[in-house]
């Protein structure tokens, strides 16, 4: 009997589907619903997510290393403490790296002043830290530039007169922007040498207008990102006390 | 061609469009009328937590754990829905550094998203990294221009997936974004890219006269608009050029619109294009409603934003 009936719903079903056949759109409503705090939370959802979170926040917050004071990349005019410690501690993790499967040393360090992303804080420091310094994906490419091309990468820093972090570059200028010293690991700058300078993918590819790095001599992409670096120099690390130095100056009063 | 006029109903804040006709008709019978709802997301790069109060632009928005909760009320209210990403599921948060896209594609399957095309960030761990998670995404990848064929995505996505609701077939293809100068080439490999209008043009001709389609959806992450590059190819060129899709979702730009666009096609027909900006802040929501011929006099559609 309950078959029968069923075969009867099938049969008008697909008469009625014959007959009246072709469907046509015949309106369209779009709207866009906000996701807000008035909106339940799914618990099985927000359950299934929190071991994941709960993972991530240990982690960040595990204590790596203790900050003396709090660093600002506003603190200071051509150098600042924060600065050049991120530009060490690039040099002193990314160095070992290309050595090792180069066998030549880097030679300079440069990035830029916009890619400090935060303050570091006084007291203990954690992998959050590096995240919030250095919250983007950049890794360290090793360049090779000869001494042609280093005379546009120190003039760009004259010219910009920012805090742009740098390693094993000293740079002192008169007040009329006049050379009064670069020199890269205490020796000057000599035109047919080439020089190996550690810097992140976003600059090479000419970020922050820095055109200088193309053409070049070669690329030593090392895939390693500089916060991956930042961790790993405070982990070494149980102190962390940078200051302002004499890596870039402009000596007032002489011209 | 009679080309209707853009109707605003200002104080209901929203905008009625009709064409071909004579307008909205009155309809005798309902038995035959069907609703299909698309869902759709865009960008949502990582943000699997909601902003926290103290966010300067957009606090207490997004969260995956309210945009589930939203989404099964909506199939509870009608089942012959689809959800659908366009892309940049990947980047932004920890949880893509710390796992990889692995708890994006896991929540994603738990919320049964139908598919989802590629973005250029769902390269950001190189296509090796995408293709490590697959695993976890138990929907279906789309992408019509991008040839995977020399890389190790080959056979793990489909131009095009034609889905059934309510007996009615949707046709959704996947368009990405040109990767060179965008992405790192040692991150995409040998993927290659391809004119995303004559794909476009192909997968309308195909999923209207072989697969017999009866709604077409571009899911895409070419981005919305280009005001300083026109040549660029974009959502809003995109549709200009092409005939028989209805519905343009797009991503990349991060565009927030206050209602979905409506635009001519090449046949001077409507085409809507939508995006709903980033971070999962906002959840798009397009109804298509069907009916039999009998019960509209004169053959047109009439657009509600």
């Amino acid at each position: 009997m309950r078959l029968t009936h069923f075969i009867f719903l099938l049969y008008i079903f697909s008469f009625y589907n014959c007959k009246e056949s072709k469907l046509e759109l015949i309106k369209i409503e779009g709207k866009q619903i906000p996701i807000t705090d008035t909106l339940p939370i799914d618990s099985e959802i927000e359950a299934y997510i929190k071991p994941f979170r709960d993972n991530i926040q240990k982690d960040l917050d595990s204590v790596l290393a203790y900050s003396v004071n709090t660093y600002s990349k506003s603190d200071g005019e051509l150098n600042t403490a924060i600065g050049n410690f991120m530009a060490d501690a690039v040099y002193n993790e990314a160095n070992p790296i290309f050595k090792k499967r180069t066998g030549k040393n880097i030679d300079m360090v440069l990035l830029n002043h916009g890619g400090i992303r935060s303050i570091l804080s006084k007291g203990h420091i954690t992998k959050r830290t590096a995240y919030q310094i250095m919250p983007f994906e950049n890794s360290i490419v090793v360049v090779a530039l000869k001494g042609k091309q280093m005379d546009s990468l120190v003039h760009h820093l004259i010219r910009k007169k920012r805090a742009h972090p740098i390693s094993k570059l000293k740079l002192t200028i008169t007040e009329n922007n006049d050379i009064v010293e670069a020199k890269i690991k205490g020796k000057s700058i000599e035109s047919d040498k080439i020089y190996y300078v550690a810097t992140n993918d976003y600059l090479y590819n000419g970020g922050d207008n820095m055109t200088f790095f193309k053409p070049n001599d070669s690329l030593y992409p090392l895939n390693y990102k500089i916060r991956n670096a930042l961790i790993d120099n405070f982990k070494k690390v149980d102190t962390i006390s940078p200051v302002i130095d004499d890596r870039f100056t402009q000596i007032k009063g002489a011209k | 061609m009679k080309r209707r006029d853009f109707i605003q109903q200002a104080s209901a804040g929203t905008a009625l469009v009709t064409l071909g006709g004579l307008g909205l008709q009155s309809f005798t019978t309902v038995t035959a009328s069907k609703k299909i709802t698309i869902l759709h997301t865009n960008d949502v790069h990582s943000h699997i937590d909601a902003f926290g109060p103290e966010d300067g632009r957009n606090a207490n928005k997004g969260g995956v754990a309210r945009r589930a909760g939203l989404i099964e009320s909506i199939r509870n209210e009608n089942p012959h829905t689809l959800l659908l990403d366009a892309g940049d599921i990947f980047q932004g948060t920890p949880y893509f550094n710390y796992y990889g896209g692995e708890l994006e594609f896991k929540l994603m399957s738990k919320l049964k998203y139908d598919a989802a095309t590629i973005g250029n960030h769902d390269f950001d761990n190189g296509i090796d990294g995408l293709y490590t998670q697959l695993e976890h995404a138990n929907f279906q990848f789309v992408s019509a221009n991008y040839d995977f064929s020399n890389t190790i995505m080959n056979t793990h996505t489909k131009p095009y997936k034609v889905f059934k609701k309510n007996n009615l077939k949707i046709g959704v293809f996947g368009l990405g974004i040109e990767l060179n100068g965008l992405v790192d080439p040692s991150m995409y490999k040998e993927t290659q890219y391809i004119d995303p209008i004559e794909i476009a043009q192909d997968m309308s001709r195909i999923l209207k006269t072989e697969e017999h389609c009866d709604l077409i959806i571009c899911l895409s992450h070419l981005g919305y608009n280009y005001k300083k590059d026109p040549n660029k190819i974009s959502d809003l060129k995109l549709a200009k050029a092409t005939k028989d899709i209805h519905l343009i979702i797009g991503g990349h730009t991060h565009t927030f619109l206050s209602k979905p666009t409506i635009v001519k096609n090449i046949e001077d027909k409507n085409v809507l294009v939508n995006q709903v900006g980033c971070y999962g802040i906002n959840l798009g929501k397009i109804d298509f409603h069907f009916d039999s011929n009998k019960n509209i006099s004169a053959n047109g559609t009439s657009i509600i934003v």
